[in-house]
């Protein structure tokens, strides 16, 4: 299992702004390790992001995310102490979902 | 013996997991735009193949997309990348990089109630153009800015 994500979502005037930190390689299957073996790509294919449970961004990525990705996005609706959550799936199938509180 | 336990208890995590994963709505039936990583177009290798397989036929150069970006990136595996678009019933904005082995970077969604804006973060591993896409009632806008690249993000 990765490391968690680390999310702020915090209430500006009628906006929520949420920023996320996620823990992953986003490996590129462009590199050669030492032994000049090509390393397999491995890296985020989706991500979704909810606030109580209704959807309010999902996106779909490419190697090219950087390495422990950073995302920002805006939500109208959402209210102080109601429940961000975000997943992730990779390319390998694994997963991961963290949540946070809007304050 | 103590393998067959391991598989066992593997077989169960995974179930979990799906589980879990219904249950928080990821693979919801009405959540198309979740449930499908389009693979095809992720993994075309040139700028005209990736319009192509996202369905781009006709596009218009845009101002109304605003995109915040370096010009000149010391780091290409740490590109900050903001996109904005001002454009009335914008459903996505994609990003993507002319000169990447794979030009599609990533294509973010917006439900109603989400500001079309994005920002994050992407490798390039070249000086390239990067070119915002952006769907908004069925129509396809965009807007292309060059990033020049000193150390380049995605080599050994």
């Amino acid at each position: 299992m990765t490391d968690p994500m680390k999310i702020r979502a915090s209430l500006q005037g009628d906006t929520v702004e949420v920023k996320v930190l996620m823990n992953h390689e986003m490996e590129t299957g462009q590199r050669k390790d030492a032994n000049g073996k090509l390393i397999p790509a491995h890296f985020i294919t989706m991500v979704n992001a909810t606030c109580n449970d209704k959807t309010v961004l999902t996106a779909q990525w490419g190697a090219a995310v950087s390495k422990n990705p950073f995302l920002n996005f805006k939500f109208k609706g959402g209210a102080k102490g109601d429940t961000i959550r975000i997943t992730w799936v990779d390319n390998f199938g694994e997963n991961r979902s963290d949540i946070s509180t809007i304050n | 013996m103590d393998q067959g336990r391991r598989k066992v208890l593997r077989a169960g995590g995974s179930a979990g997991l799906a589980g879990l994963l219904m249950s928080i709505g990821f693979f919801k039936s009405d959540n198309a735009l979740a449930a499908d990583w389009d693979k095809a177009a992720f993994e075309a290798k040139t700028l005209p193949e990736a319009f192509q397989i996202l369905g781009v036929v006709q596009k218009s150069d845009s101002n109304d997309i605003i995109m915040t970006a370096p010009d000149i990136a010391e780091n290409g595996a740490v590109v900050p990348v903001s996109a904005k678009s001002t454009i009335p019933k914008t459903e996505s904005i994609s990003v993507l990089i002319e000169k990447n082995p794979n030009p599609l970077t990533a294509v973010f969604h917006f439900p109603d109630g989400t500001e079309p804006f994005i920002s994050t973060r992407v490798k390039m591993g070249q000086t390239s153009n990067v070119i915002l896409l952006v769907k908004a009632d069925g129509k396809y806008y965009f807007t292309t800015k060059e990033i020049k690249v000193t150390l380049g993000g995605c080599g050994g």
